[in-house]
């Protein structure tokens, strides 16, 4: 990790702490290290994914900051644009802190390019035991590429029917070097895992391509897909609100046209 | 156990918003209005718990205007025991939220304080953490299941590869997402109970708490519109569109 972020164009420096007390992940001992960093620096920043959200709350507070997370876009050093209502509307804040917490969208920022190796050094820290202590962990296991920077996306909605009638949509994903997304309506029924789930209260995500199938478009869900650049909907009904906000809509039954649809972009040679 | 379960009232997450034409904000004059979901399932998790663990007390508060009640007095009709709802007209930032909470939980003196992850209003997720570093407390956020042990709390969290599971001592904080549980109806009788259960009324300045604002807002804004899409008449059109996509982007 400390290897890659230091091959990072603009990275000057990489700090590593390293120790039982901060591998567990938990918030009340990795923010003393970083309250003791902080002052240092105009911007504290980190991704909005959950450990993000978990920790920079927490900072925050230590430090007596009001954080501005989310962010979708920087329009000055001091005015940040952060979707509110689940993406229904977007609010332009102004800052006058002297310094600024940030939660950036990785969806919505290009990534930086690779730069000559900046220097790694440990930092030296007193080891603050967290009061709580990890007991399980359930990773989901899965070859297909991460949900948040995928290039391409594709979603199953409630109509997939079945965890085994998710196994088409990983199928038609795979074809196309996709990672899978779900609703919450399909996590909830157990059909998808958690970590898949794309909107409001899931994943966040803006690829270049969203093949949405059997997803009518509840709110909740549109509100993770609003980045996407082009959409393309399976659905057997034309009037759901994802297939009237999508690019290109195909009206039928998703468990005929989805196993047509691989075999065509097979025999047309779409791979990736 | 003794909880505090702090409640926000939002516009109804069934409600299509609108932004006001002036960009001042999000309209919210005589649009229907509602628990947010989140705190739903914060105050159903306190009433479980209490159901579990038995000899609880479970005080539920909200800060805002008068209306906020309405909230105070569904989470009584859920099993909630006593509310309190500290009187402000003014729209607070999270911080300044976290600070009066951190103020009405060294009155309290609850073992645990139960919120929802986040309100679907601004969409923050802030005020958990926040409390909990005021408070030096331990935090576990994204609840999908939380199960009373012998001294503590088991909390399985919702996080970007799958769930973890942590061992949490008390006191604590702790933010629900959707999948902990499915909060009740309250039935008519408890709707009508839940009136006569104790409602404290406390001014804001009672709290001795700096409530300036650290941000201003300068402007509220639809999100771009999308241009209407058109329907695809076959299986090969589609596949052949998908191909073009796929092109382009290997192309990049």
């Amino acid at each position: 990790m400390a290897l890659d972020g230091a091959r990072l164009l603009g990275v000057n420096r990489v700090l590593v702490g390293q120790g039982a007390d901060l591998a567990a992940g938990l918030p009340d001992s990795i923010v003393p290290l970083l309250a003791g960093l902080a002052p240092q620096y105009t911007y504290i920043v980190a991704a909005a994914a959950a450990a993000g959200r978990d920790l920079m709350p927490r900072l925050a507070a230590k430090l007596d900051l009001m954080p501005i997370t989310d962010v979708v876009s920087i329009e000055a050093p001091n005015r940040f644009v952060r979707p509110i209502y689940a993406g229904n509307a977007l609010q332009t804040v102004v800052s006058d802190q002297k310094q600024n917490l940030l939660t950036l969208r990785a969806s919505a920022f290009r990534p930086t390019g690779l730069g000559d190796a900046a220097p790694i050094e440990p930092l030296p820290h007193a080891p603050v035991a967290s009061a709580a202590r990890i007991i399980a962990a359930h990773r989901t296991e899965s070859d297909s590429p991460d949900l948040s920077t995928a290039q391409i996306v594709v979603g199953g909605g409630v109509s997939v029917g079945s965890a085994e009638g998710f196994k088409l949509i990983e199928q038609l994903a795979k074809t196309l070097g996709a990672a899978v997304g779900a609703t919450r309506a399909a996590v909830d029924a157990g059909y998808a895992p958690n970590d898949w789930q794309v909107g409001q209260t899931g994943k966040i995500i803006a690829p270049d391509l969203y093949i949405a199938v059997g997803i009518s478009g509840a709110l909740q869900h549109l509100a993770g897909i609003q980045g996407a650049k082009r959409i393309i909907a399976i659905n057997s009904d034309p009037e759901a609100p994802l297939s009237k906000m999508a690019d290109a809509v195909l009206v039928g039954d998703l468990f005929t046209i989805v196993p047509a649809l691989i075999a065509e972009l097979d025999r047309l040679g779409v791979k990736r | 156990m003794k909880i505090l379960v702090a409640v926000k009232r939002v516009v109804d997450h069934n409600v299509r918003i609108r932004v006001r034409p002036d960009g001042s904000g999000v309209e919210t004059a005589g649009v229907r209005m509602s628990m947010n979901p989140f705190c739903k399932h914060a105050v159903e998790a306190a009433v479980q718990l209490a159901e579990k663990v038995g000899a609880s007390e479970i005080v539920v508060v909200s800060i805002g205007p008068k209306p906020a009640t309405d909230v105070i007095l569904t989470a009584l009709a859920m099993g909630a025991h006593r509310g309190m709802r500290i009187q402000t007209d003014a729209e607070l930032e999270t911080l300044a939220i976290a600070k009066l909470l951190a103020k009405v939980v060294a009155e309290e003196q609850p073992d645990l304080v139960l919120l929802g992850k986040q309100a679907v209003d601004d969409d923050s997720n802030h005020v958990g953490q926040m409390l909990a570093a005021l408070l030096d407390w331990p935090q576990a956020t994204f609840a999908s299941a939380i199960n009373p042990t012998g001294d503590g709390l088991e909390v399985t969290r919702e996080v970007d590869w799958g769930r973890e599971t942590v061992a949490l001592p008390l006191p604590a904080v702790v933010t629900a997402d959707l999948r902990l549980n499915t909060p009740r109806n309250a039935a008519l009788p408890m709707v009508m109970k839940a009136r006569s259960k104790p409602l404290a009324v406390r001014p804001v300045e009672d709290f001795g708490v700096d409530l300036t604002p650290r941000l201003r807002v300068d402007s509220v804004s639809p999100p771009p519109d999308r241009a209407a899409g058109k329907t695809v008449g076959n299986v090969a059109d589609l596949a052949r569109l998908i191909a073009d996509d796929v092109a382009d982007l290997e192309a990049l």
